[in-house]
């Protein structure tokens, strides 16, 4: 008796819709294993895991602070991934537009006026699109591969940062503190309402509305899709190759831009030398879980972000090392890549394998 | 004389994860898999490598766990890949992703325990020449594997039948099918032996190169292992010149730091990464050069029924 693959003949609708939701089951059924096996009662560590950090106001507040730049990058990725480049760089392209828009708090900081805000977001956009140009650039003129490219220069614009915060831009008054000065108010994101929650969030929603609108409503989007489903029908059609791979890394380079800038300017309120949990990375699994669609990422970016939370709330209520977050985050995307498979096969049980089968039983 | 020995030292040191990690994922490419998971295998392996030898005492044993850390890493990739046929991309992703996360769990532990290193090889005779012996001939055994390796693969690949048929099934999967080859058993094995050299190139680095465990360790080494195939237009010989070199940039740069240029630190640490992009972009612009040596079927998922 055998598992075997059918291909399904159209994309199954249902399965679309469905395989993320169970690949969310198969995750928490693993993570109950997994917790069972570090000796914890599985019930009680999804429950502070999963459920304890929404039953407060305050951990709600921190789940769309986190969820904000989550959904910010995974949705410009998504632009990029569907039109089949690959750029797992938003790390630093967020990093380089945290430090663009904290070059007017820094080093302009008695510059107050009211236009500060929006030239700080436009600095992150700015210097977000500057790193992802490159791997753009190297891709378009000499066919380098942009896998490769954008996730060393994460590296680089970590030890930009680094440098930066230790070196010229570390606050005078800090006790030799790594860290830059404080931000001024007016370099400060607007909070809404008088918690952690500030205007990235709703940076967030504007790009998801602005994709959303486009690959749907928008001879744009269709191009999109066209050049990474099949390039060869886009380049009959008059698309061009090199403009989607620029337009692609632009618009995810600006949104991780914007991102850094607001995690920076409306989170943490100065530059340190680490700003940023791994969220660039996250975001991937965070496209990829909301199928590459603008309103699935925002689901899919509420349900990392509380993976964060959940690690910290089992961290306090049962000791369970944060580390488990990671994990979470690697099973859930395992699940979800396995799963989609559903969308293009069915799974049929086959009794006995007949042993007749030639060349094609021998595969 | 004597201050060359020790940056010669250095640099095989340096060299050796990257040499084992690419050189099992030469094997995984040229089989038509492009396993973006290195840097995953390789975090799982030194953890699982420092691990075991701390528990047991025995950093040989330690470096037997790692390779079926890694091994253990490749299966879930080949599963994924090869028989649910996802892609390869992402798949590799999220096995790097998983990877960091098993390995910052496991590792909790033993932040911070003094290591135990793996032993140094006295071949007796050998090993008291001086200049040769001292620095080729007093190695541990992960650098003679490493070496071994590479003419294994080369003798491998080129002059022997299975070899052949690896290659065939990365460039064709299709005629390979068709000639009864069993393309996903040959890719199951490129994948696994992937898996394990990647394991072992981890392990050399929580047992050899820094022998503690530091969480995210591998610093992206497992992504530089994957550039250097690229360098090496997936030849084995080319290989180890590549990492040699990559090794060496890696490690004048701390020398430099050391003698005191007036360059900030972070700079120096940043330029190994900003080399490989320098030498990717030097190979790509051989575009005739790449597409000829590219496994044709890299990447490309294989079901039987078409």
């Amino acid at each position: 008796m055998r598992l075997e693959l059918e291909k399904r003949s159209e994309h199954s609708a249902l399965m679309t819709v469905l395989s993320p939701v169970v690949a969310l089951g198969l995750t928490v059924v693993a993570g109950g294993i997994l917790f069972a096996a570090m000796g914890y009662n599985p019930g009680e560590a999804l429950y502070a895991f999963f459920i304890e950090p929404l039953t407060n106001q305050w951990s709600i507040e921190e789940l769309l602070v986190k969820a904000g730049p989550l959904i910010l990058i995974a949705v410009g990725l998504s632009v990029c991934f569907l039109s089949n480049n690959w750029n797992i760089g938003a790390e630093g392209q967020f990093t380089i537009g945290a430090l663009a828009g904290s070059m007017i708090p820094i080093l302009f900081h008695e510059y107050t006026g009211p236009m500060a805000m929006p030239l700080m977001v436009l600095m992150g956009a700015l210097g977000g699109m500057v790193w992802a140009s490159v791997p753009a650039f190297l891709k378009t003129r000499f066919g380098t591969n942009e896998i490769l490219t954008s996730l060393m220069l994460v590296y680089v614009a970590q030890f930009l940062l680094d440098y930066l915060v230790r070196g010229p831009w570390r606050d005078p008054d800090g006790f030799n503190f790594p860290e830059s000065r404080i931000f001024d108010d007016a370099h400060t994101l607007m909070t809404l309402g008088d918690g952690r929650l500030h205007l990235g969030f709703v940076f967030a929603l504007v790009a998801v509305f602005v994709i959303w609108f486009m690959l749907s409503q928008t001879l744009k989007g269709f191009e999109i899709k066209v050049m990474g489903e099949t390039p060869r029908a886009g380049r009959f059609a008059g698309f061009s190759h090199r403009g989607i791979v620029w337009f692609g890394f632009m618009v995810s380079g600006a949104f991780a831009g914007i991102a850094g800038m607001a995690e920076v300017s409306g989170s943490i309120g100065q530059l340190t030398p680490v700003i940023s949990p791994g969220y660039g990375f996250t975001a991937i699994i965070v496209a990829f879980l909301g199928r590459l669609n603008p309103i699935g990422i925002v689901f899919a970016g509420l349900l990392l972000a509380l993976s964060y939370i959940g690690g910290e709330s089992a961290q306090v209520a049962l000791g369970l090392s944060d580390k488990i977050t990671r994990v979470f985050q690697g099973m859930l995307l395992f699940f979800v890549l396995a799963c989609d498979t559903l969308i293009l096969y069915r799974i049929r049980l086959i009794k006995s394998a007949p042993k007749a089968g030639g060349a094609h039983e021998r595969a | 004389m004597s201050a060359l020995e020790p940056i010669l030292l250095t640099i095989i040191t340096a060299s050796t994860p990257l040499l084992l990690a690419a050189i099992g994922e030469l094997i995984t490419e040229r089989s038509g898999v492009l396993n973006l998971g290195v840097e995953g295998m390789m975090i799982v392996g030194a953890v699982m490598g420092f691990a075991i030898t701390a528990m047991s005492g025995s950093p040989y044993l330690g470096v037997v766990a790692s390779m079926f850390a890694g091994m253990a890493m490749a299966l879930l990739f080949g599963f994924l890949t090869l028989n649910l046929m996802t892609n390869q991309v992402a798949t590799g992703l999220a096995l790097t992703i998983l990877g960091l996360g098993l390995s910052g769990m496991l590792g909790e532990a033993f932040i911070g325990q003094p290591g135990i290193k793996l032993p140094v090889l006295h071949i007796p005779g050998l090993s008291d020449i001086p200049f040769i012996g001292t620095v080729l001939l007093s190695q541990d055994i992960l650098v003679y594997i490493s070496l071994a390796l590479v003419a294994a693969v080369y003798y491998f690949l080129f002059k022997t039948r299975a070899g052949l048929v690896i290659r065939a099934v990365g460039d064709n999967h299709t005629s390979a099918h068709a000639l009864g080859y069993s393309v996903l058993k040959v890719r199951y094995l490129a994948v696994l032996f992937g898996g394990a050299c990647s394991g072992l190139a981890g392990g050399y680095l929580s047992l050899v190169y820094t022998p503690q465990w530091v969480e995210g360790m591998t610093a992206g080494r497992g992504w530089i292992a994957l550039a250097l195939v690229v360098f090496a237009s997936w030849r084995p010989l080319r290989l180890l010149v590549g990492a040699y070199l990559f090794g060496a940039v890696s490690v004048l740069q701390f020398h430099a730091q050391a003698a005191g240029i007036g360059l900030p630190s972070q700079l120096m640490s940043a330029l190994p990464y900003l080399a490989t992009i320098v030498v990717l972009v030097i190979i790509s612009r051989n575009q005739a050069v790449t597409r000829a040596n590219t496994p044709a079927c890299l990447g490309r998922p294989f079901s039987p029924d078409r």
